[in-house]
Order: C-alpha cells, then sequence, then structure tokens
C-alpha cells in the first residue's frame, strides 16, 4: 500500500512538473462555445471496428440550457508528441477537453494541472519552511536549555492556542484583494510556515532535551565542542519525527492553501489553483449541471489519502486531526 | 485533587484571557495595516461626500493611529468591543449571535463524531478481523483523507442530486455532517487502537481468567482503559473543529462566525475584524480549557506536570 501510495504521489508531482507538456490547452485559454463542456470520453471502437485511441467532437445543440453531443459522423485520432503536448488532436476539430470546461470554457484539465503546480507546490514549500524554522528553534531550545528554552517554548505554546486561521485572513487581507500570483504564492508559503513551526519545534525540543542526557552528548561536550557543534551532534535524533511531520504538514497545509483560496483569500480569482477552482464548482447549479468542476475536490482527496498511507496508519490518525490550530500537550 | 485542579484551570484561564486580550490587539492593528477603511465602499459607490466625512467622524478614522489604538484596547479592557460600520450594530451582540451559530455547528459536529467514531473504533479494535471491522477501517481512512472543505463539496453534491439529505438554509444537517465525519474517522481510528492496546494488555488477561464475559471485557474493562488517549485528543480536535468550520459555513451558507469574519474583512469594518479574532479566540480557549479540564479528572499526571 505504502508503495502504490508513494507511486501515486511520484505521478502526480510529475505531472505538475511537467504540466506544459502534460496540457493540452493553456490553462487561461477561454473556448468560447465550450462554457460547461463535459469530459470528452476516449473511443476505442465504432461501427467500423477497431481503432487506435479517438475523441468525437463536441457540439453545442442548446446555448441555453448548454447541452452537447457527441458528432459521430467523423472520428477525431489523438496525436502523440505533436507541438510539445504529449496528448493532442487537431485544432479544427475544437479543444481536447479532458475534463471538461468551466463556466467560461476554460480547460479544466489543464488548470487541474497548473493548479497542482500552486497548490502543491506551497503546501510542500510551506511544509518545508515550518521544518526548517521548527527543527532549529526546537534544537536551540532542547540543547541549551535555561532561558532560551523558555522563551522559545513560550513563544510556541502561544502560537498554538492562536485563532490560526482567523489571523492567517487577517494577516492576509494586510495585502490587496488581488495580487499577483508569485505574490500570493509568497505569501502563503511564508504564513504557512511561521502558523506550523510551533508543532514541529516542540517535538524536536523534547527529543533533543532527552538525547541531551546521554552519554553520547556529554562525550562530545567533554571534547570541547560548542553549543552548535552539539546541536549537530543532537539533531539527528529527530530525523524520523521530522520525516513524519513533513508528510502530516503538506496535507494540513493543501486543506488550508484550498480553503483560503476558496474563500477568496488565497490565489485570485483567474488563478487556478485547487481551491480557487473549486470555487467554480461551488454553486449548487453548477454543481447540478458540471459536477466535474468537483474534480479538484477528488484531487485534494487523492493526495491526502497517499500522504497519509505514506505516513503510516497510525501517524496518519494523529496528523488529520493535528491541526496546526490547536495546542498540543 | 480539587484544589490541585482548580488551580491549574485557573492557570490556564488567566493565560488564555491574556492571549485573547493580545491577538484581538493584533489583530486590529493589522486589520488596520490593510488597504483602504470602512469609508472605502461607500467611496467607490459614490456616496455623498458629507455622508462620509461624517462616517469618519464618527468612526474617529482622521485621528492619528495610536489614539485609536489606545481608544481601541481601553474599550477592549472594558470588554467594549464598539459598533461595527458594516452592520451598523455593536460588535459584541453580532459576533455572540454568529459566535453561538459556530458553536453550535461545533458542538453538534463533535456530538456526531463521538456518536459515530467511538463505538465503530471499539468494534474495529476488539474484533479486527471481521468483514465488518475491515469495512469500516476502509470507509474511515477514506473519510479521514477529506479536509472539511472536501466532504462539505460532497455532501451538498449528494444532496443536489439524490435530495436525500436537505439543503435548505439554517439546515444543520449537512455543515454538521461535513465537519463532523473526518473527526469522526479519526475518533475512529484512535478508539480502535487503543481499544486493541487494551485488549492486548495484561490486565485484561487477567480479568478475562476470572470469567468476565466478552463483552463487558470489550465494552466496560478496556473502553475505561482507552478513555485516556482518546479524551486527550479533544482539545485538539476541537482546534480543527474550528478552522475547519470556515470553508463549511462558506459552502454552506451558514450564519456563523467564519463568513462574519470573512464580510468584516472584506469590508475593512476593522473593529468587526478585531472583534471576529476576539470571538474565536474565547471559543477557542473555552475549548480548550474543558478538554484539559476532562484531561486533568481523567489523567492525574496532566495535573502533576504543570
Amino acid at each position: 500500500m505504502r508503495r502504490a501510495a508513494a507511486a501515486v504521489l511520484c505521478a502526480i508531482l510529475l505531472v505538475a512538473t511537467a504540466a506544459p507538456w502534460i496540457a493540452s490547452n493553456p490553462p487561461d485559454l477561454p473556448f468560447g462555445d465550450r462554457a460547461f463542456a463535459p469530459p470528452m470520453r476516449v473511443h476505442l471502437h465504432d461501427t467500423d471496428g477497431w481503432h487506435a485511441p479517438f475523441v468525437y467532437r463536441q457540439r453545442l445543440v442548446n446555448r441555453i440550457d448548454r447541452t452537447y453531443v457527441e458528432d459521430h459522423t467523423a472520428r477525431v485520432p489523438l496525436r502523440w508528441w505533436t507541438n510539445g503536448r504529449l496528448v493532442s488532436i487537431d485544432p479544427g476539430a475544437g479543444p481536447l477537453l479532458w475534463c471538461g470546461a468551466d463556466a467560461l470554457g476554460r480547460d479544466l484539465c489543464a488548470r487541474l494541472v497548473y493548479g497542482a503546480r500552486l497548490s502543491l507546490g506551497v503546501a510542500v514549500l510551506g511544509a518545508c519552511g515550518a521544518l526548517l524554522l521548527g527543527a532549529l528553534l526546537g534544537a536551540v531550545a532542547g540543547s541549551s536549555g535555561g532561558r532560551l528554552d523558555t522563551l522559545i517554548t513560550t513563544v510556541a505554546d502561544f502560537v498554538l492556542v492562536l485563532p490560526i486561521v482567523y489571523l492567517v485572513i487577517v494577516l492576509r487581507a494586510t495585502r490587496p484583494l488581488v495580487i499577483s500570483p508569485a505574490e500570493a504564492f509568497w505569501l502563503m508559503t511564508i504564513l504557512f510556515a511561521f502558523v506550523a513551526w510551533p508543532d514541529v519545534a516542540r517535538g524536536v525540543r523534547s527529543i533533543v532535551a532527552t538525547e541531551r542526557t546521554r552519554d553520547y552528548a556529554a562525550a562530545v561536550r567533554a571534547l570541547g565542542a560548542g553549543r552548535w557543534r552539539v546541536m549537530t551532534h543532537l539533531l539527528p535524533a529527530a530525523y524520523g519525527f521530522l520525516r513524519i511531520e513533513f508528510v502530516l504538514l503538506i496535507p494540513a497545509l493543501l486543506a488550508a492553501e484550498s480553503t483560503l483560496s476558496f474563500v477568496g483569500f488565497g490565489f485570485g480569482g483567474a488563478t487556478p489553483s485547487w481551491g480557487g477552482l473549486l470555487k467554480d464548482g461551488e454553486a449548487l447549479t453548477a454543481m447540478y449541471a458540471a459536477p466535474w468542476l468537483l474534480l479538484p475536490a477528488a484531487a485534494l482527496f487523492v493526495v491526502v489519502l497517499a500522504l497519509q498511507t505514506v505516513a503510516g496508519a497510525r501517524a496518519g490518525v494523529a496528523g488529520s486531526v493535528v491541526d496546526t490550530t490547536a495546542p498540543r500537550r | 485533587m480539587i484544589h490541585a485542579t482548580a488551580a491549574h484551570v485557573l492557570r490556564r484561564f488567566v493565560a488564555a484571557l491574556l492571549v485573547v486580550l493580545s491577538v484581538s490587539t493584533a489583530a486590529f492593528v493589522l486589520a488596520r495595516l490593510a488597504p483602504g477603511d470602512e469609508t472605502t465602499t461607500d467611496v467607490m459607490e459614490g456616496v455623498d461626500p458629507k455622508a462620509i466625512a461624517d462616517t469618519r467622524d464618527r468612526l474617529g478614522l482622521d485621528r492619528p493611529f495610536p489614539v485609536q489604538l489606545a481608544q481601541f484596547t481601553w474599550d477592549l479592557l472594558r470588554l467594549d468591543l464598539g459598533e461595527s460600520a458594516k452592520f451598523d450594530r455593536p460588535v459584541a451582540a453580532l459576533v455572540a449571535e454568529r459566535g453561538a451559530n459556530t458553536a453550535r455547528l461545533a458542538f453538534v459536529a463533535l456530538l456526531l463524531a463521538t456518536l459515530i467514531g467511538l463505538p465503530l473504533g471499539v468494534v474495529t479494535g476488539a474484533y479486527s478481523g471481521t468483514w465488518v471491522s475491515r469495512l469500516v477501517s476502509t470507509a474511515s481512512i477514506a473519510v479521514l483523507a477529506c479536509p472539511p472543505l472536501v466532504a462539505v463539496l460532497v455532501l451538498l453534491y449528494i444532496a443536489t442530486t439524490t435530495a436525500w439529505i436537505s439543503v435548505a438554509p439554517g439546515d444543520l444537517l449537512v455543515p454538521a455532517l461535513a465537519l463532523g465525519l473526518p473527526v469522526g474517522a479519526a475518533l475512529e481510528r484512535l478508539q480502535s487502537q487503543a481499544t486493541h492496546d487494551a485488549m492486548a494488555s495484561l490486565d485484561l488477561l487477567a480479568a478475562a481468567a476470572r470469567g468476565i464475559p466478552s463483552h463487558r471485557l470489550v465494552w466496560v474493562h478496556a473502553a475505561r482503559q482507552s478513555l485516556r488517549p482518546v479524551l486527550g485528543v479533544y482539545g485538539i480536535v476541537i482546534g480543527s473543529l474550528f478552522s475547519g468550520s470556515i470553508a463549511v459555513e462558506f459552502a454552506t451558507s451558514w450564519p456563523g462566525l467564519g463568513r462574519l469574519m470573512l464580510d468584516a474583512v472584506q469590508y475593512g469594518d476593522v473593529r468587526l475584524v478585531a472583534g471576529c479574532v476576539f470571538a474565536a479566540g474565547v471559543c477557542l480557549a473555552v475549548g480548550n480549557l474543558v478538554a484539559d479540564t476532562l484531561r486533568s479528572v481523567v489523567d492525574p499526571r496532566v495535573r502533576d506536570l504543570s
């Protein structure tokens, strides 16, 4: 199971990295006559017998109800590796829409794939930041003890009891609502790192504080190692904890990013992050008429499930409840 | 023991009060730093400049920032949260009303999670290997991977396509399920592990040797042992309910604190923003206090350590 989950994660990362080659259309290009077009189906067989994979051209039959039919008069074969795209069709036959289109007729598949870059990027980098900050502060607190320890622990405890989501929204609001995707990306990454570090720091601190009393630590000190030197010897003991924490922080931050973008305080309107995309699918009418707009939710589910599987069953439970908003005691 | 518990609770109460006061002040400062203020929408809508000047005067927007901050802090210390510029109502009343809605949602969600999660956890923990517990475990692993945002959208989708659940505004079921099910799944997994560990312990073996019937072993002896690890996470769960409720409130139009907060930030209603953060801080602190008290009653080590 863990192997399979890891493979799924690798595949998703690969797709996100190779987005420009994977996506069949640009993510922001609206196709005017394809609003709410359903996902295209791949066929292998028609009345003439078996063929290489092909699709049918979509035809809009009712502009008000937005109903589409497949045009069965001609097969449109899939082309591999043309114009730098993995899969494409003859442009004359209209856009290739694997996952359907949104209200403006933009390719949802392309938006999902590009959105993975933003959503996963924020979550992974935010987790890295929190881990670095938490490991450093936790190690300093645990290995030095005394006032510095009390200071760091108090700050961590303080951050842990804050109503974090509310504060993140206030902090996000200090910037204009519409900001560039790059700015939103870094703003969220830094915010997440700053709200998630205390959990990491507490764990590292308690591990390092225990290690400090061991004989090898005394030996290092006796050999004349300074504070930093001792710390580099103690920190490896926390590797296992940090690894699990990293895998569990990503789903938490992924959920945080999608929630923020969903309520309009993350990536701005046209930017395709997973939470932002879900905003399009949220309206009940859209949900009824175009359920494929909920695919980003499925993507979130798959990634979170895979990460929890990789982290291990027991850790997964702890991680899903361990939220950056609450104290751990 | 009573005395020690009381001292522990009192210490936590003072700390929580300090946190709430300082964080509301920070929210006030940050919200003032944000571009625009209470009159920005009026200006954009072309409201009469005279009226805008009146509003600015009434809200004290033209006074220097330190003066505004001092006024706010003084009001806060007297527990006066001021007036909301957007809703023309006292912030305290508004926040109490919406905060009560969020608290109700969170409470029902927690109740659902507990009622569903704990019994199922006992079943999967005690009778692992049967098809029932395999089914339940698989389902709860799947539900566990649904953040509240995903859960609420899936439930809304089920509701709109099948009409099994009502999504009329003000209906509690969908938001409470969306918020409670993932927590219930987490509780199920935890209770399952705790029950499993308890069943393997030596005193359960001794109890079984005394001839105590197996259902009593599972539901009384093992359940009592598993109480401690499970109750331990309730404080954390309350926090996660709070952060998850924003997405749920937004998607289901539940008139809670999260929605109020989003409105307040959008309209640059600084007093209301600070009031929402204040209320959220209070709710979280109360939740944590309750969870902590429960824990220190169940587990004496918590008292002795702090």
